[in-house]
C-alpha cells in the first residue's frame, strides 16, 4: 500500500508569541498507509455531534453499500488535560477533576483516586470508611449500568426503558445530592476518609432504592432479554472471543462478556471484597446482547452486595484519626494551640505523600479503573495517571464494526459503554 | 511547647511514611516487599543483561527496569511463558520527572491465569526518544502508545499508526505532559487566539480522512468549490421534487 508522507512543523519561532520558548525541535515526519479507496465506497461521518455517539465521539465510516469497511475513530474533543492539571494541584485538590472525567459513575472516580493515594502514603482507611466507599462505589456501578441500560434502549429502538431507568437514576442523584451536595460532581472522597459522615437516614435510602430497583431490572428484563428486534439486533453482532478480547485490554463487562471471569474485586481485590458474596457473571459469545446480559446480571450482584454492606456498616469515625492527612474539627482549632497548627499546616501546604510510584486498580463500572501515581515526596503530584478504561474499549471499535452493518456500528457502540469524559480526559 | 508536639508538627513536616505491605489479602498471589517476585527472579535469569534493576514501590508493587532496546523481546516472553503468561498489558504511560532526567515509559502488566502484577519501565534520554512498538504482541499498545507519543514525545518505532489522538492533529505547540511544557501551553494567549480565530475547521481532517494522496490543503480547495457553487444553485421546490425526481427513477427502473 503506498505511504504518503506528513511533515509537521513545530516551533516556527516566527509565529510564536513573546513570551513563548521554541519548541522541542520539528516532530519527525510520519509516513501513513493511504486508505485504498474505490469508486464505490462512500464515505460518511458520523459525530462528533451526534446522539448515537454517546458524546462527542466522531466515526468516520468508509461504507461499500452498507457494509462498513473501514471505521477511524477520532477522538480529543473534549480533551481538558486533566492529568497535566492534576500536576499543579495538591493531592486533595485533584478529588473535584476525577468525577469530571467519569459523570456517569463519580463516585468510583472519587474512591479510586484516593484509594491509590493512601496506598502510596501506607494510610489505612476506618472500617466504617471502606465499607462506605464499598456502599459508594457499588451504588455508582449501578448509576453508571443505568445510564448504559438506558441509552442502549433508546439506540435498539425502544423508549421505555430509557424512562424507567432514568427514573431509578434520579434516586441515585438524590443520593448523591443528599449526601455531597452534588447530583454529579460528587468529590465525596478525602485522602484518609470522606468529606463527612454519612447523612442521617441515607443508608435506609439505599436500602429503599436498591429494593424499589428490583421490580424496574424485571420489567426491562421482560421489555428486551426476549423482545424479537432487541434480540436480533444484537445477537450475533459485534462479536470477539475471548483470546482477541484479553490481547485488545478489553476490561470489565465487555471482557467478561467474551467469557473472560476476570474481575478486579475477585481477581485482586480491595476493601474486604473477597468477604462479600457475589457472582462475577460471565457471556458465552462475546456479542452485544451477551454484553446486555452481562451487565443486567451486575446490577442485581451490585444490589446483593450493596444489602451485605449495608448490614454490615460498622460505627466508628470515618476518617483517619491522623493529624498529617485529615484536618483537626473546627472547635479544636479554636481551643488548642497544635491542632490549629496541624489545621495551618495541612492547608497551606497539603497533604505530604512519600516519594514513590502506585498503581492502583478497581472495579469501575467500564472496566479496570487505574489510578497510577508518582509523588516525589511533595505535596504535588510528579505525575497522575488514569488508566481509562472507555479509552481502551474503544479502540477496539474499528476490528468491531468493520464487515459489519451501518446500524450495527450504532449497536456496538453503545454496548462498549463508553464515557468521552473519561476517553478524552 | 513540648518535645511530644515538636514531634507530632514534625510529623506533619514529613507527611505519612509510606506504604507498608498489605496484609494477605484474599485471592490474588501478590508477593510482599520481602518475598520474591517469581517473574522478577525469573528475568534475571532469564535476561540478565536486559534487566537492569528491580525495586518494590507501594509496598507489594514490583517494578523492573528493563534495556529500552529489548524491550519487545522481554514483553513477548512474559506474554508467552507458560509460568508467567502477563496476557493482559493494562496499561503504557510514561512519566516525565522535569529536569532534563530521562523520561520513564511504563508497562503495566497483569496475568489473568496467574493473578499477578508487574510493571516495567525503560528509561528513554531526552536525546533519544525512541522505542519498538509492542502493537505486534497486544492491539491494546496502539491507541496506549499514540497517546504516549501525543503527550510525551515518544516515537514508537514500527507504530502501524503514529498520529496525535487527544491533541488536534495540526497542534504546534509540542508535547503537553512533558515538564518543560508551561500549564497555559507554550504560544502566548494572544497568539492562542490569532490561531483559534484563524483556524480553519479542515485542519480538523487529517489527510488521511480524504483519500489517497490528496493533502488537506487540495480538499480544501476542492470542498472551496463545492462551497462557492451552493450558492447559486437553489433548491428545488415540493413541484419539482415531484416532477422530477420520481421519473428519473421510473426510467431507471423501466430500462
Amino acid at each position: 500500500m503506498a505511504k504518503t508522507k506528513i511533515e509537521y512543523t513545530v516551533g516556527r519561532t516566527g509565529e510564536m508569541g513573546m513570551d513563548a520558548r521554541p519548541a522541542q525541535g520539528p516532530i519527525a515526519p510520519v509516513e501513513l498507509e493511504e486508505p485504498a479507496f474505490d469508486a464505490d465506497s462512500m464515505l460518511i461521518n458520523v459525530g462528533p455531534q451526534h446522539p448515537a455517539t454517546h458524546g462527542v465521539l466522531r466515526l468516520l465510516l468508509e461504507l461499500d453499500g452498507e457494509t462498513v469497511t473501514r471505521c477511524t475513530p477520532h477522538i480529543g474533543y473534549l480533551h481538558s488535560s486533566f492529568e497535566k492539571l492534576g500536576e499543579y494541584r495538591d493531592w486533595n485538590q485533584i478529588v473535584p477533576l476525577t468525577d469530571r472525567m467519569d459523570y456517569l459513575a463519580p463516585l468510583i472516580y472519587n474512591c479510586a483516586y484516593v484509594m491509590a493515594v493512601e496506598k502510596l502514603g501506607g494510610i489505612e482507611v476506618t472500617e466504617r470508611c471502606k465499607v462506605v466507599r464499598v456502599i459508594c462505589m457499588e451504588l455508582d456501578r449501578i448509576f453508571g449500568h443505568l445510564l448504559w441500560l438506558g441509552t442502549w434502549a433508546i439506540d435498539v429502538g425502544a423508549f421505555t426503558p430509557f424512562l424507567y431507568a432514568f427514573q431509578q437514576r434520579e434516586k441515585i442523584y438524590q443520593l448523591h445530592e443528599s449526601y455531597t451536595g452534588a447530583r454529579i460532581t460528587t468529590s465525596a472522597t478525602r485522602v484518609g476518609g470522606m468529606l463527612a459522615d454519612l447523612p442521617e437516614g441515607w443508608a435506609e435510602g439505599v436500602r429503599e432504592f436498591v429494593n424499589g430497583l428490583q421490580k424496574t431490572l424485571d420489567e426491562v428484563d421482560a421489555l428486551l432479554t426476549t423482545n424479537g428486534i432487541h434480540v436480533g439486533r444484537t445477537q450475533n453482532v459485534g462479536v470477539i472471543g475471548a483470546e482477541d478480547a484479553i490481547n485488545s485490554g478489553f476490561t470489565g463487562p465487555n471482557l467478561r462478556a467474551s467469557g473472560v471471569p476476570y474481575d478486579v474485586r475477585k481477581d485482586n481485590p480491595y476493601y474486604d471484597y473477597e468477604t462479600y458474596d457475589f457472582e462475577v457473571p460471565i457471556g458465552e459469545y462475546g456479542d452485544c446482547y451477551d454484553r446486555y446480559l452481562v451487565r443486567m446480571e451486575e446490577m442485581r450482584q451490585s444490589s446483593r452486595i450493596l444489602h451485605q454492606a449495608l448490614d454490615r456498616l460498622p460505627g466508628g469515625p470515618i476518617n483517619v484519626d491522623d493529624p498529617r492527612v485529615i484536618l483537626p474539627s473546627k472547635t479544636d482549632c479554636m481551643n488548642d494551640m497544635e491542632s490549629m497548627i496541624h489545621h495551618f499546616k495541612l492547608v497551606m501546604e497539603g497533604v505530604k505523600i512519600p516519594e514513590g510510584d502506585c498503581y492502583f486498580p478497581v472495579e469501575g463500572s467500564k472496566g479496570e479503573l487505574g489510578m497510577y501515581i508518582v509523588s516525589d515526596g511533595g505535596s504535588k503530584p510528579v505525575r497522575w495517571r488514569i488508566r481509562p478504561p472507555s479509552f481502551v474499549n474503544l479502540s477496539v471499535i474499528s476490528k468491531l464494526v468493520e464487515g459489519g452493518l451501518l446500524a450495527d456500528v450504532i449497536m456496538v457502540n453503545a454496548s462498549l459503554d463508553i464515557v468521552l469524559g473519561e476517553i478524552d480526559r | 511547647m513540648t518535645d511530644r508536639a515538636d514531634e507530632s508538627f514534625d510529623a506533619v513536616e514529613r507527611g505519612p511514611e509510606g506504604a507498608v505491605e498489605s496484609s494477605a489479602s484474599g485471592a490474588a498471589r501478590v508477593p510482599g516487599a520481602d518475598e520474591r517476585h517469581p517473574s522478577v527472579d525469573a528475568l534475571r535469569e532469564r535476561f540478565p543483561g536486559a534487566l537492569l534493576r528491580s525495586e518494590v514501590q507501594a509496598g507489594d508493587q514490583h517494578v523492573v527496569f528493563i534495556e529500552p532496546d529489548r524491550n519487545v523481546e522481554v514483553l513477548k516472553w512474559l506474554r508467552d511463558e507458560p509460568d508467567h503468561r502477563y496476557n493482559l498489558l493494562v496499561d503504557v504511560t510514561a512519566v516525565d520527572y522535569g529536569g532534563s532526567r530521562p523520561i520513564q515509559l511504563v508497562y503495566q502488566l497483569w496475568s489473568i491465569p496467574n493473578r499477578m502484577g508487574l510493571r516495567l519501565k525503560c528509561e528513554l534520554p531526552l536525546s533519544k526518544l525512541e522505542i519498538d512498538s509492542v502493537v505486534p504482541l497486544w492491539d491494546t499498545a496502539n491507541w496506549l502508545e499514540r497517546e504516549v507519543y501525543d503527550l510525551f514525545g515518544v516515537q514508537f518505532r514500527g507504530h502501524p499508526d503514529p498520529r496525535r489522538i487527544l491533541m488536534p492533529e495540526f497542534y504546534a505547540e509540542g508535547h503537553p505532559l512533558r515538564k518543560d511544557f508551561p500549564l497555559r501551553g507554550r504560544f502566548s494567549r494572544a497568539e492562542q487566539t490569532r490561531r483559534a480565530l484563524t483556524q480553519d475547521p479542515e485542519d480538523y481532517y487529517p489527510p488521511t480522512d480524504f483519500g489517497p494522496g490528496r493533502s488537506p490543503q487540495v480538499a480544501r480547495e476542492q470542498a472551496g468549490s463545492l462551497l462557492e457553487q451552493r450558492p447559486d444553485r437553489e433548491l428545488p421546490t415540493n413541484e419539482e421534487r415531484t416532477e422530477t425526481a420520481p421519473e428519473d427513477e421510473r426510467g431507471g427502473a423501466e430500462k
